[in-house]
């Protein structure tokens, strides 16, 4: 009962990531909410293993938050310089 | 004992989902990229940290417990990371902030980062 709610929770907060990357103006808008969406990926992920009472799909959680942060800041990148190997620029902040 | 631990998670999680929601609903009405920002920060740091809290006192002295706490402790690293790259890349793709005169948004320009605006 405690992890269905918490699954019925996440799945309306990812619906409504979703409406956000479709109407989301500018390109960042969409990334944010991919973002969004791939961290409660995450959350669904480890509650349905606690759900089905598979504690192995905590292990996919683990590598969904890193492709999830992986993804974002290499999204974020390409669209900024529409190149993946853009050097920094001698800027001592980094690339972005 | 169990009944404690069973109404610490009810509390914990439905937080958590409260902390969820909330954000997601921000995601959807505030007005410009960097007020969603917030929101979406909303739902990484106390949305998932709540949640994963309660699964914690749900699973024990596990490594389930363990696993949930590498997962808290990255998402808790990467999500202002992710964040913060975004909000410099979009600073830098001319997606100003959506303030109220003219003189702040004077102020806005004056303050972007340099050195890597001139290269879109």
């Amino acid at each position: 009962m405690m992890f269905s709610v918490a699954a019925a929770g996440v799945i309306v907060t990812m619906v409504l990531a979703i409406v956000r990357a479709f109407y989301g103006p500018t390109v960042y808008d969409r990334i944010l909410a991919v973002n969004v969406f791939g961290t409660l990926s995450v959350m669904i992920i480890a509650i349905y293993g606690f759900v089905d009472d598979r504690p192995e799909f905590l292990d996919l959680a683990i590598v969904y938050a890193l492709i999830n942060f992986i993804g974002t800041i290499a999204v974020a990148k390409y669209v900024t310089f529409n190149d993946m190997g853009h050097g920094d620029d001698g800027d001592p902040a980094g690339d972005i | 004992m169990q009944m404690a631990l069973d109404i610490a998670s009810w509390a914990l999680i439905l937080g958590g989902i409260a902390f969820c929601l909330i954000g997601g609903y921000g995601l959807l009405k505030l007005k410009d990229m960097y007020a969603r920002l917030h929101a979406a920060s909303l739902i990484d740091t106390l949305g998932v940290g709540l949640v994963f809290v309660g699964l914690m006192l749900q699973a024990g002295w596990t490594l389930v417990t363990v696993k949930l706490f590498l997962i808290l402790i990255f998402i808790f690293f990467t999500s202002p990371t992710a964040t913060h790259a975004l909000a410099k890349s979009a600073l830098n793709h001319d997606v100003l902030p959506d303030v109220d005169t003219e003189e702040e948004r004077d102020m806005v320009r004056a303050g972007r980062t340099p050195g890597s605006g001139g290269e879109l």
